[in-house]
């Protein structure tokens, strides 16, 4: 029904861009007297700008033909045409999925920013932004175009963090930017030797260009060092603790729930496909720094006395799953790695909206602080044991399906790596327990406690369909699986293929 | 010469003579009129001028061509330049206007001397022989020194004018004495003559030559190791000379060191490639770690601005058509930024008068929106932070830079981006996370709007970008 409709994933990608400028527009021109006015009212212009990218975000996935191969809702605008740019959108199974969650996540972030009381309109203006440059990411079919969006996310990030962080934000802010930014740069040259050797940025061309071996090698090493910054891999994971714990709870749910993703999505649509000879050749460095990932940080996850750093440290691990499933390049594997970053968005956007429960309580996150809160927060004890379950990996919770699924993946490679993987799973289940058992369990010991109340109402609605994704996803899991199979066939096939004639 | 003739190369020489007369015409005016609006009324004209000049040269001067016996050339390169020059510098003036008035600066010589700076500007991009082109250097340079220091009775301004006029002549100095070794070992004055020279055989007197002029016009375009003039005068001279000095002569003599390397002399890439490889490598350094201490905000947008020049240098070490274009892509943005970020700078006033510390914008961004949001996307764009238009400008000069297979100079360039990138991130720092108790005062209706205006440019070029680049494009394809 789309099909004809070119500019459809257009308009769904700068939706929230819109809503943007419309606060913009009032928030510049108001007298200093009407900003309060403003600032309430943006929070209805957000969320509905949120909405209604979910709700077109929904009806292309409903639209979405996972039988072909290919990209689909494609929009062509010619643009700086005389060197070989150009606007170029389309969504195919690896990515479109993406879009949903990122659609999906947002509403619910700008929904628990009710504890942001300072500069709203600013707020929403900069979480829009931040969804339409992310989205377009994923929609981005040209190297340029996709680069302005990969790198544009950080300057909202940027402010969301800086304005509306924590105690250190100011630190955590300029090391989340320059760090990401750095890796970033030389991605931008290798993308330019692409783009001469190959005489466009167009992706859909690029994709079927073989790259000479030696060029590859350095190239797959540049897009690397954007992307393993960004997943964020061991080592260079250092800013997300910083990053994490001093953004506010919307800005750490969109941070882990969708920026760690675009190293991920980076992955499977530059690296695997394009320079398949490199990604060979390194698969068993990616290897060796997952198996790291896994079981180093979540030792370091289990030492946290900060909540919120203990969840940011398992993130890492998390994705350690993900690139490790990556490069097994099975159909189980990718399949896994796509499910594990679709799963993480959904549980660890929720572990860090329970945190924000009982900060915005308390105003700490130290785990020391708390104890008991069963007593007190019965519900919220029930929701926050499921997500600390699906975080674990319990069967029937999304987080089991995507770590059995790259463990697969990877144990078809090699033994010893889905070993060390299954050690992450243990000590994963170690840390998570234990600190779910010392914020929740036990008696009372801190008097400050006893007048803390359950969550309220807007709580609940942010946490409904946050339940309903983990078990859905975690019982269904074809839901994902048949958006992503002929997609990744198709990324497998060819992949092996380049590999046997390079073997020739 | 007959009168068909000096019809034709005069008709090549519309955008000069509108100048050069209407300078004249002015002068008088000046001179001549009395009463309390006359400054007003000169300013308004001056504007009025650049604009006829900037637009006759895009769209009156029909043919292209040299005049002069080939000592004057109009071709896409100067038309391009001269429609950049002329509009940014009538920008420029209308940001000077409401400051002269509220310094009491407001004397009739002003915009007169910004006139005849851009005569000059205009005729170096035509130059197409080393006297044309030291008569034009010379006719910006010395209007530039008055402005320089052109309140008179501030101590810095009057430092500042000193010390570029004696910098400045130190560099004509070393201009001159190559423009003469080239002369000697060439026999001509003429571009055209000095090509056919440099292919005849590598001459080493000719090569030494070429390094003075280099070195020369370095100066004039304020790369490092030739910098040292400039934190001091952008600092001292008064804030919209400092925005005039940082757009418009840059962009002239930028051009002029393109046309000279990569036209008589664009058959011995290889001789001056290395150095103009080396002095921007050395700006780019410069620009990045000079500017992280600064609190200043002129100075740092000093080294901003030796930064810059250094990727545009970039783009000339490639000596190819795409760098040229970038060059020309990569500096029409950087003046929107540039013109943009001192309106912003000139909307720092408080009751007490201008102020000029970063610190002073702390909380910008909540006390005055509108300008806090546009500084914000102006550095960016300055800094060349995706998704801000100024980011087209850097990826241009690297792409160039890879083409010309200069993959070191690429990869330095970019990473210099992120050092570069930390100091732009200090100012929205100050403006979006600190706070104080500052207020400015409203800003001129003018100000305002180009702050705001160059703020939305930022991104709103974006989408007609593509008409920029078809236009640097086909000045690049029309000349080498």
């Amino acid at each position: 029904m789309f099909g004809e409709f070119e500019a459809f994933l257009s308009i769904l990608t700068f939706v929230p861009a819109l809503g943007a400028l419309v606060i913009a527009i009032f928030r510049f021109t108001a007298r200093s007297e009407d900003q309060g006015l403003i600032d309430r009212n943006s929070r209805w212009v957000a969320w509905l700008a949120t909405m209604v990218t979910l709700g077109m975000s929904i009806l292309l996935l409903a639209n979405f033909d996972a039988e072909a191969t290919g990209f689909q809702f494609v929009h062509e605008v010619t643009w700086l045409e005389q060197i070989g740019l150009g606007y170029r959108m389309g969504v195919d199974g690896l990515s479109v999925l993406f879009v949903v969650l990122t659609a999906f996540l947002m509403p619910l972030c700008i929904m628990a920013s009710g504890a942001i009381k300072n500069r709203v309109a600013d707020y929403m203006i900069a979480f829009l932004l931040l969804e339409t440059l992310v989205i377009g990411v994923f929609c981005a079919l040209d190297l340029v175009l996709f680069y302005i969006f990969f790198e544009g996310g950080l300057i909202p990030m940027f402010l969301i963090i800086g304005v509306w962080g924590g105690q250190n934000r100011v630190y955590a802010a300029f090391k989340f930017f320059l760090y990401t930014l750095l890796g970033s740069v030389l991605m931008l040259v290798a993308m330019i030797v692409m783009f001469l050797q190959a005489g466009t940025t167009d992706i859909t061309v690029l994709l079927e260009t073989d790259f000479a071996r030696n060029a590859q090698m350095w190239m797959w090493l540049a897009f690397f060092a954007s992307f393993a910054v960004k997943m964020p891999m061991w080592p260079v994971h250092t800013w997300l603790p910083d990053a994490h714990v001093q953004a506010p709870t919307a800005g750490s749910v969109i941070l882990a729930g969708v920026l760690l993703k675009l190293g991920g999505y980076g992955f499977l649509r530059f690296s695997l496909p394009m320079f398949p000879e490199a990604s060979a050749y390194f698969a068993p460095m990616v290897f060796v720094l997952s198996i790291i990932a896994i079981i180093y940080t979540s030792l370091v996850a289990f030492r946290q006395t900060d909540i919120k750093k203990l969840i940011a440290y398992s993130s890492v691990a998390h994705m350690g799953f993900v690139t490790m499933g990556l490069f097994a390049m099975n159909e189980t594997g990718v399949q896994g790695a796509i499910f594990q970053m679709i799963s993480h968005g959904v549980i660890s956007g929720a572990l860090f909206l329970c945190v924000g429960v009982i900060y915005d309580r308390m105003h700490t996150r130290e785990i020391a602080f708390y104890g008991g809160l069963v007593h007190k927060m019965p519900v919220f004890a029930a929701i926050f044991g499921l997500f600390a379950m699906a975080n674990v990996g319990l069967p029937g919770t999304s987080g089991f399906v995507g770590e059995i699924m790259t463990m697969v993946g990877a144990f078809q490679v090699n033994w010893w790596i889905a070993t060390g993987a299954a050690t992450g799973v243990i000590l994963s289940a170690v840390y998570m327990l234990t600190v779910y058992r010392d914020v929740v369990f036990g008696e009372i010991t801190n008097p400050k406690l006893e007048t803390i109340t359950d969550i309220n109402r807007m709580e609940w609605l942010i946490f409904i369909p946050l339940i309903i994704g983990t078990l859905v996803l975690g019982l269904f899991s074809t839901l994902i699986t048949d958006v992503t199979a002929t997609a990744v066939d198709h990324l497998i096939s060819n992949y092996d293929a380049a590999l046997a004639a390079s073997a020739q | 010469m007959t009168a068909d003739m000096l019809s034709h190369d005069l008709s090549l020489l519309i955008p000069e003579l509108v100048l050069a007369g209407g300078a004249m015409t002015l002068l008088m005016l000046g001179v001549f009129l009395k009463g309390d609006r006359t400054e007003t009324l000169v300013q308004w004209l001056a504007i009025g001028l650049l604009v006829a000049a900037g637009l006759s040269a895009l769209f009156l001067v029909s043919g292209e061509g040299t005049a002069f016996n080939g000592s004057f050339i109009f071709d896409s390169l100067a038309r391009f330049s001269k429609t950049a020059i002329a509009l940014v510098a009538a920008i420029a003036m209308l940001l000077a206007m409401p400051y002269l008035k509220a310094e009491k600066l407001g004397k009739i010589e002003y915009p007169v001397l910004v006139t005849l700076a851009v005569t000059g500007m205009v005729m170096m991009v035509s130059a197409n022989d080393l006297i044309a082109m030291y008569m034009g250097i010379e006719l910006q340079s010395l209007a530039l020194y008055v402005l320089a220091a052109f309140n008179r009775d501030s101590l810095r301004a009057s430092e500042a004018g000193l010390k570029y006029f004696v910098l400045g002549a130190l560099s004509s100095g070393l201009l001159l004495y190559g423009a003469s070794l080239v002369y000697g070992f060439a026999g001509s004055t003429g571009f055209a003559d000095i090509a056919l020279a440099v292919q005849s055989g590598s001459n080493v007197g000719l090569t030494v030559g070429l390094v003075f002029v280099i070195c020369g016009l370095a100066f004039k375009v304020s790369a490092a190791p030739f910098h040292m003039w400039t934190p001091d005068v952008y600092e001292g001279a008064p804030t919209p000379v400092t925005a005039f000095f940082a757009t418009a002569p840059k962009f002239a003599a930028i051009v002029l060191l393109a046309r000279v390397l990569m036209e008589p002399f664009g058959a011995v890439v290889e001789q001056w490639r290395d150095v103009i490889w080396i002095i921007a490598v050395l700006s780019m350094a410069v620009g990045a770690f000079g500017a992280l201490t600064q609190q200043n905000i002129k100075r740092l947008m000093a080294y901003s601005s030796i930064g810059n020049m250094g990727y545009a240098l970039v783009a000339v070490a490639a000596a190819s058509q795409t760098g040229l274009w970038a060059l020309l892509v990569f500096m029409t943005l950087y003046m929107v930024g540039v013109i943009g970020s001192f309106a912003g700078i000139l909307s720092m006033r408080t009751r007490e008068g201008m102020v000029e510390q970063i610190s002073d914008l702390a909380g910008l961004a909540q006390k005055n929106p509108g300008l806090g949001w546009s500084i914000t996307a102006l550095m960016f764009s300055i800094g060349g932070l995706p998704f801000m238009v100024g980011f087209f400008g850097k990826f241009f000069v690297v792409y160039a830079a890879v083409q010309a297979d200069l993959m070191i100079l690429a990869v330095l360039a970019v990473l210099f981006s992120v050092v570069g990138a930390a100091y732009y991130l200090r100012i929205v720092k100050v403006i979006w996370f600190d706070t104080s108790e500052v207020e400015f005062v409203p800003s001129a209706v003018s100000t305002y709007w180009i702050a705001r205006i160059a703020g939305l440019a930022t991104v709103l070029l974006l989408p007609v970008l593509g008409w920029l680049v078809f236009r640097a494009y086909s000045v690049g394809l029309a000349l080498l």
